[in-house]
């Protein structure tokens, strides 16, 4: 597959991620992670973990202290729980992407929507059968960032989670500061204007930069 | 310090029998405490000073990989802000308390706790046994105690020192709503509670500035079908009888 959206390096890895599906990788530091929504309005729920001790992992909170806000854009460092840094968002063509939402579960699908959701496919169902390829359990899941997803809070602490302001072919491209392990979860919830009620598929790749 | 037996308390909250109470504990700042509760059992926290701040976990007590979900707690309530009538979930799509009172109103579900790195940048160090401890590391201190490690603390949430966001996101620090103000929190699950009593990260002050928590729990209700507080929402209805299927599955409801 012709690589069109993913910086310049040799190529290690290049997938498309289908709707509903999962992905994960280790990032060697220095790598460059891209993730491409390939038709716009899609979320991607994705955790980060330090590849030589998986107890540091991407933080919510610690990302949200540090820069003094909740969204992610260009800049953006995430955080591990212990305050280190573990990827920084290098390119952003989106803009605004989550850290409060979390990930849907079938669990808070019932919550949220309604007993008859229970049969449907969920992120955590993918974090799950994904971090177990490298050793990671139910322990190990955390508040994960939502790429794509536009959350605000309003005055009185509502969360929106509204139509992503995102469009076919944005990306974001992440570096690793350490080596880590990425998983995504190409979102499969139906029951919000996440993904524009349509599942579709993303894009990663992950490139070496050329040395200068 | 605790108090024991804790019927021994001097001054139980309003309405509480002495001999109800459970846990009485005043926890210092820059301190942490941690207790196993019953199901029904009601916690309510002081802060004594208005320089109090609580970061909470909570787990289900003998099933330690159900625990709080501080995304599933703001995004099913559709609420960012904690009080009155939020519900504390669980990963597991489940009850784990209910905030039944809130005099305080400035709390935080966003900001999480304090890191070793953060505070010796700050304050010069962030060790336990330094002046300035950090939450994270109290918070591993309370969960080696349970059977738990460091993998095993999800992001917090905290009481009394509040943050508020803005329309461009932006995390704004609210501070205390002064002293005296208190939260209680009804344990709908047997519950391991762990609590870390320091500043809040957001808090811009240069000093470690901390002041005394109250702890105490007696013995009381869940919250059952027929209560306001299990029908006050859809979605926290639901969130009930999850909670109720599961303990009668098991036989301890």
């Amino acid at each position: 597959m012709t690589v069109t959206t993913a910086p310049a390096g040799r190529v290690v890895c290049d997938r498309t991620v289908p709707a509903r599906s999962a992905w994960s990788a280790v990032v060697r530091a220095g790598q460059l992670l891209t993730i491409t929504d390939l038709h716009g309005n899609q979320a991607a729920d994705f955790l980060v973990y330090d590849a030589h001790d998986t107890s540091v992992r991407y933080s919510a909170p610690d990302t949200i202290q540090a820069q003094g806000n909740i969204f992610l854009t260009t800049g953006s460092v995430l955080l591990s729980n212990e305050h280190t840094p573990l990827m920084t968002v290098v390119e952003d063509t989106c803009g605004r992407h989550d850290t409060v939402g979390g990930a849907c579960s079938k669990e808070s699908n019932t919550l949220r929507y309604g007993h008859h959701t229970w049969s449907q496919h969920a992120c955590v169902e993918n974090f799950l059968a994904e971090g177990s390829k490298h050793g990671l359990d139910k322990r190990d899941l955390v508040s994960n960032i939502n790429w794509y997803m536009n959350v605000p809070v309003e005055t009185d602490g509502t969360l929106g989670i509204v139509d992503g302001i995102s469009a076919p072919g944005l990306k974001v491209v992440l570096r690793a500061e350490t080596d880590v392990i990425a998983l995504l979860s190409n979102c499969p919830q139906i029951n919000n204007p996440c993904n524009g009620f349509h599942p579709s598929a993303l894009q990663t790749t992950i490139t070496e930069p050329d040395e200068s | 310090m605790p108090v024991l037996p804790a019927s021994r308390w001097p001054s139980p909250p309003e309405g509480i029998a002495a001999e109800d109470l459970v846990w009485a504990e005043t926890v210092a700042g820059g301190n942490y405490t941690h207790k196993v509760l019953a199901r029904g059992t009601e916690l309510y926290l002081t802060d004594l000073t208005g320089d109090g701040c609580a970061h909470v976990l909570l787990y289900s007590a003998d099933r330690p990989w159900e625990r709080l979900n501080a995304a599933d707690t703001v995004k099913v309530s559709w609420n960012a802000y904690l009080g009155e009538g939020h519900l504390l979930l669980s990963d597991q799509g489940r009850v784990l308390a209910s905030v039944t009172e809130d005099t305080s109103g400035r709390h935080d579900a966003l900001g999480g706790t304090s890191t070793l790195v953060r505070n010796t940048e700050r304050y010069g160090d962030g060790t336990p046994q330094s002046a300035t401890p950090a939450g994270r590391e109290l918070f591993k201190l309370a969960a080696l105690k349970n059977g738990l490690g460091p993998r095993d603390i999800p992001p917090s949430v905290s009481f009394f020192q509040g943050v508020r966001i803005s329309e461009d996101g932006t995390a704004c620090f609210t501070g205390s709503a002064g002293a005296g103000t208190s939260v209680t929190l009804r344990a709908e699950q047997p519950l391991t509670v762990l609590i870390a009593n320091v500043p809040h990260p957001l808090d811009p002050r240069p000093t470690y500035t901390c002041g005394p928590l109250e702890v105490l729990a007696y013995r009381a209700a869940p919250t059952a079908p027929g209560d306001a507080l299990w029908d006050a929402t859809p979605e926290g209805r639901r969130a009930f009888l999850n909670t109720a299927e599961h303990l009668d599955a098991r036989g301890i409801a």
